[in-house]
C-alpha cells in the first residue's frame, strides 16, 4: 500500500544522503522525495512517497527513526491528512488545438504560465492522482514535457509534526 | 583563567584523553601527519602501530570486545581510510562501540580529486553508527565527544570522524564539553513495565519455555541478570555464536549454541518450545533458517532489544520489550518476586525429559581414531589446556565452528569473532586487541590456514609490541566451509577451495622472530598445546600448524533457507 511519511531531521550535510541511502540499502521503494528547510532553519522537512506492505512500512518508519540525523518520523497514512504536488507541463498548442488544451487545463484547475506560438506550459496542483489523471487526459503525443515536484504532505487539524 | 589554545591535533589528543583512552591502533600517513606529531609529544596513551590499517580497526573492536570500552582506530585519508572499511563494516554488523578518526585532505581541496582523497563520509555511510566530516577547528572537541556518546549508548556502534589536514594545523581553544544531548537520539533504558509483568506471567504459566540469548547480552553486561532470572526460573537456554559466555555453558540448563550448527536439542527446543524468551538476539538467519518454518509450530514469542528495529523484523513478535538489556532483566527478576508470591510451579517435567532426549543423540560426538589430527579434538585440548579461561578468538569458516562448539564459555567478553559480517582476518588482530587489554591473560587464536593469510602481516606488529598470543593454525589444505558446500551442495566440485603452495608456517612464524611448532600427529596435540602455553614459551607468540584432516565437516547443519528441525547429523552420513 502507498504512504506518505513526513519527517524532520537535521538540516546538516549528508542528512539527505542517509535517508536515500537507507532506502536503497535495504531495497525499500521510493516514488518520490522532496525536501526543503522548515522555518526552524536547523530543520529540513522531507515527504517519502513509498510503498510495502505493512511489516515493510513498519521497518521503514523504524530504521528511519535510527538515522540519528532524523528527529521525528510520521505516517501521515496513520490519519487523515492532505497531499499536494506541483506539475507543469509543457503541451503542444498549435492554432487549431489551444481551445481544447485551454478547456482540459481549466477542467483541472490548472493555469497557462507560459504562452508560445506553438506551446502552453500548464501549471498543475494537487495530489499524485489527479495530476496522473491530467496527464491520462492528455493524448501522449500532445505533451512535450512534464516535471512534477512529488508529494508534500500535512496532516489534517490537530496532527501536527513538530518539535 | 586564561583560555588555552592548542592546534586542532592537540585538540584531537586532548579530546581522547578527556575519554580515558588508553589504546589507539592506528597507521600515520599524509592527511594524519599533524596528529602522529601530536601523538609523539604525549603519553597518556599508547598508540599501537598495526602493518595494515584493517588489522588497527579488528584490534581496537576487539579491544572493545574484551573490554566493553570503546575502541579507537586512527587511520589516514584515501586508502587508510577504505582500508578500514572492512574494520568499520565489521564492528557495525556486531554493534561494536567504536570510534574511528579518519583524515581528509585539506578543505579547500576536498571534491578536486587531490592526492589520496575520498569520500570517506560518503563510503562509510551504510556501515557506521553515524559519521562526521568536521570543517571547523571549534568542532573538533564537541564531534569527538558526541562520537564516543554515540558509539557507546543505545545500541552501540563505530563512529567515524573525518578531519581535514588544514584545520588540524589551525589554533583554537579547548573546550571539551562535560555532557552531551541530541534532540533526535534518545534511546530508550527502562522497559515498559506492562509487557515485563505480561512476559514473565507468560514464562511462568509456559509448558514448554526457552530462553534465546545473543550477542545483546554481551555487549549490555546483562550475563549475571540473565543468568539469575534463568537460574530462578530454571530455564533451558540456548545461545546464539554471538551471545556466547552470556549464559555459562558448564550450567546444566545450557543447551549449547543454535542455528545453522547449532546443537541438535537447541534447534529442536527452539522449534517445538511454547514460549520463547529472546534475549538481545535478532532472529537472522544463520540462527533460526526459514522464519516460515521456525513459525510452523505456534509459540508466543517475547523479545528483549535495545533497538527496537530489530523487533519483528524477520519474525512477528508477541511481547516486545524495548530497552538495555540488563535494565530490562533486572525488572523481570523483580517481577517475578511479585509473581512468586501466588505462583509456585517449577517447569513442566515432560519438558525437560524431552530436551533431555534430544540431547541424548549426542550430535556432537565425532570420530577420532587417533591416525589423524581432529580439529573438534584440538579444540577441547585447548579448552582443557587453558582451563577453559583464555580469551578465544577466532577467523571465520570451519575452524570457527569448531571454536564456538568444542570451547565451552563460563563467562562473557572471553570469545571474540566476527559473526555479522563473517570477516576472515579478524582473528589475529582480535587476539592482539585482546592480549594489550589483558596482558597477564591467555590468549588463543584459532584460525584456518587460509583465515591467517589475510592479516599475516600482524606478526610483526605482535613482534614489537611483545604478544604472547598463541595461535592454532587447523590446517586442512581447504578453505574448510567452503569445500564443505561444495561437498553437500555442488556435488564435490571444490573449485579453487584449495590451499595451494602455502608457507612453511614454521619458518614464516620464525622469520617474524616468533616461535614455530607443526604437529602432525593425534597424539602431539596435547604435549604441544601444554609447552605452548607453559611457563617456558610464556612470554613468546607461539604458532602451531595443525595438520588436520581434509574431509572433517562441521556438523549438525542446517542447509540454508531450510527450518531449524531440519538438521543434517554426521551420524546421517
Amino acid at each position: 500500500m502507498r504512504h506518505i511519511i513526513s519527517l524532520l531531521m537535521e538540516n546538516e550535510a549528508g542528512a539527505l544522503s542517509r535517508v536515500a541511502g537507507l532506502f536503497s540499502a535495504r531495497g525499500y521503494n521510493i516514488e518520490s522525495l522532496t525536501v526543503a528547510p522548515t522555518e526552524d532553519l536547523t530543520l529540513s522537512r522531507m515527504t517519502i512517497v513509498t510503498s510495502g506492505s505493512d511489516e515493510v512500512i513498519e521497518q521503514i518508519i523504524k530504521q528511519l527513526n535510527k538515522l540519528i540525523d532524523v528527529v521525528r518520523v510520521l505516517d501521515l497514512n496513520d490519519g487523515k491528512y492532505i497531499e499536494r504536488e506541483l506539475m507543469l507541463v509543457k503541451v503542444k498548442a498549435s492554432v487549431q488545438y489551444r481551445d481544447e488544451m485551454k478547456r482540459i487545463s481549466d477542467i483541472f484547475r490548472g493555469r497557462i504560465i507560459d504562452v508560445s506560438d506553438n506551446t502552453f506550459t500548464i501549471e498543475l496542483t494537487g495530489a499524485t492522482s489527479k495530476l496522473d489523471a491530467y496527464i491520462d487526459s492528455l493524448d501522449s503525443d500532445s505533451i512535450i514535457e512534464t516535471v512534477r515536484t512529488g508529494a508534500s504532505g500535512i496532516g489534517r487539524g490537530d496532527r501536527i509534526l513538530k518539535i | 583563567m586564561k583560555p588555552e589554545i592548542i592546534t586542532g591535533a592537540e585538540i584531537v589528543i586532548r579530546s581522547l584523553q578527556e575519554e580515558n583512552v588508553k589504546f589507539v591502533f592506528g597507521y600515520p600517513g599524509g592527511a594524519v601527519l599533524n596528529i602522529y606529531d601530536a601523538i609523539y609529544k604525549q603519553t597518556t596513551f599508547k598508540h599501537v602501530l598495526v602493518r595494515h590499517e584493517q588489522a588497527a580497526l579488528h584490534a581496537a573492536d576487539a579491544f572493545s570486545r574484551a573490554t566493553g570500552k570503546v575502541g579507537v582506530a586512527l587511520v589516514t585519508s584515501g586508502p587508510g581510510a577504505t582500508n578500514a572499511v572492512t574494520g568499520i563494516a565489521t564492528a557495525f554488523m556486531d554493534s561494536i562501540p567504536m570510534v574511528v578518526i579518519s583524515g581528509q585532505v585539506p578543505t579547500h581541496a576536498i571534491g578536486q580529486d587531490a592526492f589520496q582523497e575520498c569520500d570517506t563520509v560518503g563510503i562509510t555511510r551504510p556501515c557506521v553508527k553515524h559519521n562526521f566530516l568536521v570543517k571547523n577547528i571549534n568542532d573538533i572537541a564537541s564531534t569527538i565527544k558526541k562520537a564516543f556518546y554515540l558509539a557507546a549508548t543505545g545500541r552501540p556502534g563505530p563512529v567515524l570522524v573525518d578531519i581535514p589536514k588544514d584545520i588540524t594545523a589551525e589554533e583554537a581553544e579547548f573546550i571539551y564539553p562535560k555532557t552531551i544531548s541530541l534532540r533526535s537520539y534518545n534511546p530508550v533504558i527502562k522497559g515498559h513495565n506492562g509487557q515485563i509483568k505480561k512476559a514473565v506471567e507468560l514464562l511462568v504459566n509456559a509448558k514448554k519455555p526457552m530462553v534465546y540469548s545473543g550477542g545483546g547480552v554481551v555487549l549490555g553486561n546483562a550475563s549475571e541478570s540473565l543468568t539469575t532470572f534463568v537460574n530462578e526460573l530454571g530455564l533451558p537456554i540456548t545461545s546464539t555464536l554471538m551471545g556466547l559466555g552470556g549464559f555459562p555453558a558448564s550450567d546444566n540448563k545450557f543447551q549449547g549454541m543454535l542455528g545453522m550448527h547449532g546443537t541438535y536439542q537447541a534447534n529442536m527446543a527452539m522449534q517445538e518450545c511454547d514460549v520463547l524468551l529472546a534475549v538481545g538476539a535478532r532472529f537472522d538467519d544463520r540462527v533460526i533458517g526459514n522464519p516460515e518454518n521456525f513459525l510452523a509450530k505456534p509459540k508466543k514469542i517475547i523479545h528483549i532489544d535495545i533497538d527496537p528495529a530489530s523487533i519483528s523484523k524477520r519474525v512477528k513478535i508477541d511481547v516486545p520489550i524495548v530497552g538495555d538489556v540488563k535494565n530490562v532483566l533486572d525488572d523481570f527478576i523483580l517481577a517475578y518476586e511479585d509473581i512468586k508470591k501466588t505462583h509456585n510451579k517449577s517447569i513442566a517435567s515432560d519438558w525437560l525429559e524431552q530436551i533431555k532426549k534430544w540431547s541424548d543423540k549426542d550430535c556432537m560426538a565425532f570420530k577420532d581414531d587417533g591416525s589423524q589430527i581432529k580439529p573438534q579434538r584440538v579444540v577441547q585440548t585447548l579448552h582443557k589446556v587453558t582451563n577453559g579461561d583464555a580469551f578465544v578468538t577466532s577467523d571465520v569458516g570451519q575452524h570457527q565452528m569448531w571454536a564456538a562448539q568444542y570451547y565451552p564459555f563460563d563467562k562473557p567478553r572471553r570469545w571474540i569473532n566476527s559473526g555479522g559480517l563473517g570477516t576472515m582476518g579478524v582473528g589475529l588482530p582480535y587476539a592482539m586487541g585482546c592480549q594489550l587489554a589483558f596482558p597477564d591473560s591467555q590468549v588463543a587464536c584459532v584460525t584456518g590456514e587460509a583465515s591467517i593469510q589475510m592479516c599475516i602481516q600482524e606478526l610483526s606488529t605482535c613482534k614489537q609490541f611483545n604478544l604472547p598470543i598463541k595461535i592454532i593454525n587447523l590446517n586442512n589444505r581447504y578453505m574448510g566451509m567452503v569445500r564443505q558446500w561444495q561437498e553437500f551442495f555442488y556435488e564435490n566440485r571444490y573449485a579453487e577451495s584449495y590451499m595451494d603452495a602455502l608457507p612453511d608456517f614454521v619458518k614464516l612464524a620464525e622469520s617474524y622472530g616468533h616461535v614455530g611448532m607443526k604437529i602432525e600427529k593425534s597424539s602431539d596435540i596435547e604435549p604441544a598445546l601444554k609447552e605452548a602455553f607453559g611457563p617456558k614459551l610464556k612470554e613468546r607468540l607461539v604458532f602451531m600448524d595443525f595438520i588436520t584432516d581434509q574431509s572433517e565437516n562441521v556438523f549438525p547443519m542446517i542447509a540454508n533457507g531450510k527450518g531449524l528441525s531440519e538438521m543434517i547429523l554426521a551420524e546421517d552420513l
